[in-house]
C-alpha cells in the first residue's frame, strides 16, 4: 500500500439564491452529540452486499458500505409543538409566528397532545418500546433561523426507542423477486423545527422566515443497517407510506416534510468500520439512492488512491451529480446540551396504570393508542396477496403509487373481472399511459367505473385484447364515453355469429386465392392474415 | 466520592465533552485554562473582558463544588426540580400569531416582512489576532 496522501478537497461556495435549511448547517453529529471521527466500534457486522471498485489494485479485496439515515419528519398537526400558531407550508412571511416561536423574552413552551401521540403512533407502528417518561432537552448552537439559540429536542430518554422497520428490495434481475429486510431504528424523539433561510447573495444578507420555526418533527434514527442507496431508497419510501397509513405526517419530501440525512462510511469487510461522511439536502427518493451511491464510490475512489476521508458534512447536487463539501467554518459543534428547566417529564400512560379520574384530555394512553392504529402498509400488502392473489411485487407497486390502490379497489368493485387482470391493467396499462403522461392516479381521464366497463366487456368476450386496447386508447381521451359506448361506436364488436364468421372467411378465401395456395400445407395461424 | 461518580454520570449523559471544573480541580488551584476561556466564549458569545471576570468564575466554581460534601449515596438523581408536575397537554387549536408587523419591530433590520440577517455566522476573531488580557 503506498503512503497514504492526504488530498486536499476543495470546498466549494455554496451560497445562491435558495432555500437553504439553516439549521441542517450545523448537525455534524449524532443527536446524542458525540462526534466519533475514530473508528467506531460495532459489535455485529451485519451480512451486506459487497461494492466492488471500479479499478481494484493488485489483490485488492472488497468494499462494504454502512450507511445510516436520520430523518425528520414534520408532524401533521394544525398548531406547532410548544405554541399555538398554525403550522402551514405556504403563508406570508412571519405571520404564522407567535411570541414565544419569536423566541421573546418571558415566554414559555407549552406541549401539543396531537404531537405527542403522533410520537406514540408512529413508535408503535415502527416496533418501538413508549418509554412511559421522556424528557425534554435544550440543544444550543447559534444560527440566525433559531431564534431562541437552541432547539427542544429529546436527547437523554426520548419518547421511543429500539424499534425496526420491515421493507422490501428486489433481489436477482429487477423486478422479479422481493425479499423482505429490516432495519433497526435507534430511537424516535420529538423536537423543534428551525426558521427558514433565504440566501440574498446580491445584498449579501440572509433573510429570515420563522413561519417554520417551532413546528413539530418527528426525528427517526436509524442504526447504519444499510450498504446502498437502493436499500435507504426503500427504506424512506416505506416510512413515507408508514406515516402517510398513520396520518402522522404527509412526508411530501419535495415540501420539506420529510427530511433525510445519511452517514455514510466504507470498510473492508472484517476490519473496523471507516471514518463516516454525513450528506445532507436529499429532496427526492430518487436523488437519495443517487448521492449515496455516489459517495460510497467516492470514498471508495478516494480511499483506493491513498486518500483520506474527513468526518465532514457533504451535500448533494442534483445538477452536478455529486455530492459537495459543506463550507464549516465551526469545526466541531459542542451543543452543550442541558435539560429543558420550563417542561418537566412526560409521563405515558397504559391501561393498567392510568391514574383513576384523571382528566382525558391531559392523560395519554398508549393501549388506547395502539387499538385505534389505522392498517399499515405491510399488512395492507398482505391482504392483498391473501385476498387476491396477487404476486408481493405487484401488491408493493399498488401501494408506492399514491391513489393506485384506491383506483385498484373501485375498479375491483364494480367489475366481474378476475383479479389478475385487474391487476395487469392497472399495473401495466393505466400506471404505464399515466407515467409516459406524467401524470397522478387523481388525474387520470379514465375513471375506476369506465375500467370496470372495460375489463367487463373483455371478460364476456365481446371484444377482443387487441381491440380492449383502442378503447382504452379512446378512454384515455376522457370524453365521457363508456367502454360499451366506444365499442358499438367503432364497431369493435368480436363476432358472435358462426354463421355469418364462416361467410366472412369464405369470402376472403376467394378474394385471395394466392394466399390461399401458400397457406395451403402451413396451416391455421396464416389464417390471420 | 460517590458524589462525583453520580455527577460525572450525569454530566456524561448529557453529551458533554470535558467537564472542566474536575480538570480545575485535578489542577488543585483552581484556575480554570485560557482554552476553555476561548471556549466558552465562542459557545456562549459572553465576554470575559478582564482578569476579575475569570476569577469571579472560579469562585462560582468552587462554591458549586462545596455540593459534593453532600453524601448522595443511593440517592437517585433528579431529572429536574419540576418532575414531580404535571406536564400540561394543550389541545391541537391554533390561537396565536398573524402578528408579523409587531414581530419585525423588534428587528433592526427588516425587508419586506422577512427578518434580515449576516449572511452567515460571523466567526470570532482568532485569539492570536486579539489582544488577549490573559496573555498580557
Amino acid at each position: 500500500m503506498a503512503a497514504p496522501m492526504l488530498r486536499g478537497v476543495s470546498p466549494v461556495r455554496r451560497w445562491s439564491l435558495a432555500w437553504v435549511d439553516g439549521g441542517s448547517r450545523h448537525r455534524r453529529t449524532s443527536p446524542n452529540g458525540s462526534t466519533s471521527n475514530r473508528i467506531r466500534e460495532q459489535s455485529s457486522v451485519a451480512q451486506q452486499p459487497l461494492h466492488t471498485a471500479q479499478k481494484p489494485r493488485k489483490g485488492g479485496h472488497k468494499w462494504a458500505a454502512v450507511v445510516g439515515l436520520e430523518i425528520h419528519a414534520q408532524i401533521s398537526s394544525n398548531s406547532k409543538l410548544f405554541s399555538g400558531s398554525q403550522v402551514s407550508f405556504t403563508a406570508p412571511p412571519n405571520s404564522l409566528v407567535s411570541f414565544f416561536d419569536a423566541s421573546l423574552p418571558g415566554t414559555l413552551p407549552v406541549l401539543n397532545r396531537r404531537c405527542v401521540e403522533a410520537a406514540v403512533m408512529t413508535g408503535l407502528a415502527l416496533n418501538c418500546r413508549i418509554n412511559k417518561k421522556s424528557l425534554f432537552d435544550r440543544k444550543h448552537y447559534f444560527y440566525a433561523d433559531l431564534p431562541a439559540g437552541y432547539q427542544i429536542t429529546q436527547q437523554r430518554l426520548p419518547i421511543a426507542a429500539n424499534g425496526s422497520l420491515s421493507y422490501g428490495v428486489f433481489v436477482g434481475n429487477r423486478w422479479s423477486h422481493m425479499a423482505t429486510k429490516t432495519v433497526r431504528i435507534k430511537q424516535i424523539q420529538l423536537e423543534q423545527d428551525s426558521g427558514k433561510s433565504l440566501h440574498d447573495d446580491l445584498r449579501s444578507q440572509t433573510l429570515i422566515d420563522l413561519n417554520r420555526a417551532g413546528v413539530g418533527l418527528l426525528e427517526v434514527v436509524m442504526e447504519p443497517d444499510l450498504s446502498c442507496g437502493e436499500e435507504a431508497a426503500a427504506v424512506v419510501k416505506e416510512l413515507q407510506l408508514i406515516l402517510q397509513a398513520l396520518g402522522t405526517s404527509q412526508a411530501n419530501m419535495a415540501e420539506g416534510q420529510l427530511r433525510v440525512d445519511a452517514n455514510i462510511s466504507v470498510h473492508h469487510p472484517g476490519e473496523p468500520l471507516g471514518i463516516r461522511t454525513e450528506v445532507k439536502n436529499l429532496n427526492s427518493i430518487r436523488f437519495l439512492a443517487r448521492a449515496i451511491d455516489h459517495e460510497i464510490q467516492r470514498q471508495i475512489n478516494e480511499l483506493e488512491s491513498g486518500g483520506e476521508i474527513l468526518n465532514e458534512t457533504r451535500s448533494f447536487d442534483p445538477k452536478l451529480g455529486c455530492t459537495v463539501p459543506m463550507r464549516d467554518k465551526e469545526g466541531k459543534q459542542d451543543y452543550r446540551f442541558m435539560p429543558e428547566p420550563n417542561l418537566p417529564p412526560l409521563v405515558l400512560y397504559d391501561t393498567a396504570s392510568l391514574p383513576a379520574g384523571a382528566d382525558s384530555q391531559q392523560v395519554i394512553n398508549i393501549d388506547q393508542i395502539r387499538d385505534a392504529l389505522p392498517e399499515l402498509p405491510s399488512a395492507t400488502r398482505k391482504r392483498l396477496v391473501q385476498q387476491y392473489g396477487m404476486l408481493p411485487e405487484h401488491s408493493f407497486a399498488l401501494l408506492n403509487e399514491a391513489g393506485l390502490l384506491q383506483f385498484f379497489q373501485n375498479v375491483m368493485k364494480e367489475t366481474r373481472a378476475e383479479p389478475k387482470k385487474v391487476t395487469s391493467w392497472v399495473l401495466n396499462t393505466l400506471l404505464g399511459y399515466l407515467k409516459h403522461h406524467n401524470l397522478a392516479v387523481s388525474e387520470s381521464p379514465i375513471t375506476p367505473s369506465a375500467l370496470a366497463g372495460l375489463l367487463d366487456l373483455l371478460d364476456s368476450k365481446a371484444i377482443s385484447s387487441s381491440a380492449a386496447k383502442q378503447v382504452f386508447e379512446e378512454l384515455w381521451k376522457g370524453e365521457a364515453k363508456t367502454a360499451a359506448q366506444i365499442v358499438s361506436e367503432k364497431q369493435l364488436e368480436l363476432m358472435q355469429d358462426q354463421e355469418a364468421l364462416e361467410r366472412l372467411c369464405q369470402s376472403m378465401m376467394e378474394g385471395h386465392p394466392q394466399v390461399v395456395t401458400v397457406a395451403g400445407g402451413a396451416g391455421p395461424s396464416h389464417l390471420s392474415s | 466520592m460517590a458524589a462525583r461518580a453520580v455527577w460525572l454520570a450525569f454530566r456524561g449523559g448529557l453529551g458533554r465533552r470535558q467537564a472542566f471544573s474536575t480538570k480545575a480541580n485535578v489542577q488543585g488551584s483552581g484556575r480554570i485554562t485560557v482554552e476553555v476561556i476561548e471556549h466558552l466564549e465562542r459557545l456562549a458569545l459572553v465576554d470575559f473582558g478582564s482578569r476579575e471576570a475569570v476569577a469571579r468564575l472560579e469562585k462560582a466554581v468552587a462554591f458549586a463544588d462545596r455540593l459534593r460534601e453532600v453524601d448522595t449515596d443511593g440517592v437517585e438523581p433528579m431529572e429536574s426540580v419540576l418532575e414531580d408536575r404535571c406536564l400540561y397537554l394543550r389541545s391541537d387549536n391554533v390561537a396565536e400569531g398573524n402578528c408579523a408587523e409587531e414581530l419585525l419591530q423588534n428587528s433592526h433590520r427588516v425587508m419586506e416582512e422577512y427578518f434580515v440577517a449576516p449572511p452567515g455566522n460571523i466567526s470570532l476573531p482568532k485569539l492570536d489576532k486579539q489582544e488577549s488580557f490573559l496573555h498580557s
